[in-house]
């Protein structure tokens, strides 16, 4: 039963950004933090544009997840959490890195499956860490690094600091059962944790209509008694307002809160995605009306913060940072043969199973 | 003519209890329905309740006597028109009674709630909790005094010495807390440690374990109690993609040191989805450590070393074990090194490797085996991965004939991965086919004659070792 269209479900995607209705409730940034959302975003977008490249070229092998659209969310919370906070996430997760300071370098590397990649080329595109970061990765089974994060919160409880854990997910995985099992305990314990979801209209091919019973995923929460909130996730002042609120929420010992942001993926599901399931013209449309570093450079320059030249000088800077790490993780050695057999065991090096 | 009560079974497992408590006095008029006596055992407690009216002739076995063995007859209820004098006509009839737990109810399918009238228990493969003989163990210091304790205590030491060493270790499951442990496990945890640290979840194994696996990475050491193992396959992505992969996909970055535990393997009785052996399907996984002890010194041990270990492991256990008693060394910090196999009993005739509920059949069939002038040399392998395949292959050049047991199925069980590392490494000294006694290729029937079809028994073990013998 094909009920819902790309089409409709495109249209009740776009009806649904409050930025198209209400954008003037949306807290401005001041000067400071325009630029700097401007410059991290960008590393994110160029990031994922030479990454597409370098798939095309044969150096990125397997899966590959672009993020290309979503920059706003990651970039929003990230300003809203402290370090000792932890980021978790699924296999979308190049943003996510990028955001939380890790070495772009390294994480393209990981990319090209080199030695000096994040996880030594072990992992791969959906799997990367960072304890230096707070990053805890990097997880592929759809929904599962929703108790994980859970976990992360109940370790801060248990250590009773006042670290948050972000545990972010997508629409898709908004209908795996464990993240309801989670729901449940983060409230029965009052976990600190921030449960984003990232919806981006589609998992994988089908919409959220197609999928999903109930199409406000900020309410996901209500039968545990979780508060939710649906976030224009294309403004990074929007996210970085609900990304305060939900920290001080879970700060002040409330338990566990859900962000949904409404955002959109430009780019396919994966590398070798059939774009057959909406049509071109609703990817035009959010690209040129609610793009989030458009938005952010368009302030920038009605406000004067910055100059064109000012721009152009961050946009050469990012684009260095980016070839440079192209460079690195196309000329990094591969990994030792002997890695095979590394980091199965703690305490371990070579074959121990044996 | 008067009617026996008796003593009755609170689980399938249950051989023998404590009368705590008697209700109501010889002479006292009874009711159907009315709560007559208390019997406890480790692991729960239960009223007994009167299924015919009358008068309470007689008590036959008084309050606070311990080890009443199931179906003894502990007492008579006289009908109308009888009086004592019925009583010395012996015997009297039988009835069932209809007993009441008094534990809250926890899983619907947990074996310790199936409480039916008292029948003669049909466990063929239970024997009475006992002493068990004294088991070598090696490395232990001269003189090491040893105590006597059932597995169960064992465990439960093992867990509260190591959450007095380290803070970071903590308890988490299905009724570990409040209940005690639904194998009573965890007795006292709870008391001793906190709510902090001993945490019962919701009905959620397979979140239940991922939050376990979330608060290892962030640098705990959960001990995550699965009610029995049958239950964690809800868990199984967790386990295995989670825990065991995160290191690897990390590069060494992350660590998952967590120790998941709980009954594996065919309790009595409880059927096919209560009944499975996973020590194969575990072992079969890079990442993971996996554990099945057969004593309690063992169970003492490795799960301290499991513990400690900065690896997820996966520690099975096994409820009919729980209850039975070996000696274990008294030291403050007894420690059982994981990958070690240890010699049960030494042999020169044939080698029989097996673990946990395995070994009691190894260990009866090589007495049996001893009867026949075969000497059988009993490997415990305790830890499945890493598997010592060393002392295995040492024993086979000793002894050139191998018989496995395990109570899991055959088609790519651990004996098949014990038959290919002995052809591998110690071909040339094989002077027969290593061969596999195994549960049956089969779901776990639950009636009696066919349950006990369907496991491996000493005979079995017995007829295998012959058979390589060419006896």
């Amino acid at each position: 039963m094909a009920v819902a269209s790309s089409k409709s479900a495109a249209q009740g995607a776009a009806a649904r950004r409050p930025s198209a209705e209400a954008p003037a409730e949306v807290p401005d940034f001041n000067q400071e933090q325009e630029l700097h959302a401007y410059r991290r975003m960008l590393v994110i977008r160029r990031f994922e544009e030479k990454a597409g490249q370098l798939y095309g070229m044969g150096l990125i092998g397997g899966f590959c997840h672009l993020y290309i659209g979503q920059e706003a969310v990651v970039i929003g919370m990230q300003m809203a959490i402290k370090a000792g906070d932890e980021v978790i996430t699924g296999y979308r997760d190049h943003g996510h890195m990028l955001a939380c300071g890790m070495d772009p370098k390294g994480v393209m590397a990981e990319l090209t499956g080199r030695r000096g990649g994040y996880s030594k080329g072990k992992g791969g595109s959906m799997h990367m860490f960072s304890v230096e970061k707070g990053f805890f990765g990097g997880h592929g089974i759809v929904g599962a690094q929703v108790p994980l994060g859970t976990g992360l919160a109940f370790a801060n409880k248990y250590r009773g600091n006042d670290n948050v854990s972000l545990t972010y997910l997508g629409d898709g995985a908004a209908n795996q059962g464990q993240v309801y099992e989670s729901f449940n305990m983060a409230k029965l314990w009052k976990l600190p944790v921030i449960y984003v979801i990232e919806n981006n209209q589609y998992g994988m091919g089908t919409s959220v209509a197609r999928a999903s019973a109930t199409t406000n995923l900020s309410q996901r929460g209500r039968s545990f008694e979780i508060p939710g909130e649906q976030v224009d996730g294309m403004d990074v002042r929007a996210v970085k307002a609900a990304g305060d609120k939900a920290v001080k929420w879970c700060r002040d010992g409330n338990g566990p809160i859900i962000l949904e942001m409404l955002t959109y993926r430009y780019r396919g599901h994966s590398m070798s995605d059939p774009a057959k399931y909406r049509p071109k013209e609703e990817v035009d449309k959010v690209r040129t009306e609610h793009d989030p570093i458009e938005q952010v450079r368009s302030r920038l320059l009605k406000k004067g913060f910055a100059s064109e030249d000012a721009l152009k000088k961050i946009d050469a800077d990012v684009r260095a940072i980016i070839n440079e790490a192209a460079e690195f993780a196309t000329n990094d050695a591969e990994p030792d043969p002997a890695e095979l057999w590394s980091d199965v065991y703690a305490g371990c090096h070579g074959r121990c199973s044996r | 003519m008067p009617i026996q009560i008796l003593m009755p079974a609170l689980s399938p497992t249950m051989e023998k209890g404590n009368l705590a408590k008697w209700h109501k006095k010889e002479g006292d008029p009874v009711k159907t329905g009315d709560v007559i006596a208390e019997i406890e055992t480790d692991k729960a407690t239960m009223e007994v309740e009167a299924v015919d009216d009358g008068t309470l002739g007689k008590i036959l076995v008084p309050e606070g006597t311990n080890d009443v063995a199931v179906n003894t007859p502990i007492a008579m209820i006289l009908g109308e028109g009888e009086d004592a004098s019925a009583l010395t006509d012996g015997g009297g009839a039988t009835r069932a009674h209809k007993p009441a737990p008094t534990a809250p109810p926890a899983k619907a399918q947990q074996p310790e709630m199936q409480v039916e009238p008292a029948h003669p228990p049909a466990m063929p493969q239970v024997s009475a909790p006992r002493q068990l003989q004294a088991l070598p163990e090696p490395d232990l210091p001269e003189g090491t005094e040893m105590v006597t304790m059932t597995v169960r205590e064992a465990l439960r030491d093992a867990m509260a010495e190591e959450m007095c060493r380290d803070d970071t270790v903590f308890v988490i499951g299905e009724e570990v807390a409040e209940y005690q442990g639904a194998y009573k496990v965890t007795q006292g945890l709870l008391q001793e440690f906190g709510a902090r640290r001993v945490i019962d979840t919701p009905i959620t194994e397979h979140a239940m374990t991922g939050l376990g696996v979330g608060a290892a990475l962030a640098g705990l050491k959960p001990i995550v109690e699965f009610m029995t193992f049958n239950f964690a396959m809800q868990a199984m992505d967790q386990l295995i993609n989670s825990a065991a992969k995160t290191r690897y996909m990390s590069g060494g970055q992350m660590h998952v040191s967590a120790v998941f535990r709980g009954p594996n393997g065919p309790a009595a009785r409880v059927a096919a989805q209560h009944s499975q052996d996973y020590t194969s399907w575990y072992s079969h996984v890079p990442g993971l450590k996996v554990i099945a002890p057969y004593s309690a010194a063992d169970a003492k041990g490795l799960l301290k070393s499991a513990i400690r270990d900065p690896n997820p492991v996966v520690f099975l256990e096994n409820e009919i074990l729980y209850g039975q008693s070996f000696p274990v060394p008294k030291l403050d910090d007894y420690l059982v090194p994981i990958g070690k196999a240890k010699i049960a009993r030494a042999g020169t005739d044939v080698t029989i490797v097996a673990w946990s509920m395995g070994m009691s059949y190894a260990l009866k069939a090589a007495d049996e085996l001893a009867k026949e002038n075969i000497n059988a040399e009993v490997i415990d392998l305790r830890t499945l991965k890493p598997m010592d395949t060393d002392m295995i292959v040492e024993s086979v050049k000793k002894t050139g004939r191998v018989v496995t047991v395990e109570e899991g199925w055959r088609q790519s069980g651990v004996g098949s991965e014990i038959a290919a590392s002995v052809t591998e490494h110690a071909f040339d000294w094989l002077d027969a086919p290593v061969t596999r006694v195994t549960g049956k290729d089969v779901p776990m029937p639950y009636a009696a004659n066919l349950a006990k079809i369907a496991l491996p028994s000493v005979a079995d073990v017995v007829a295998a070792a012959k058979a390589v013998c060419y006896r």
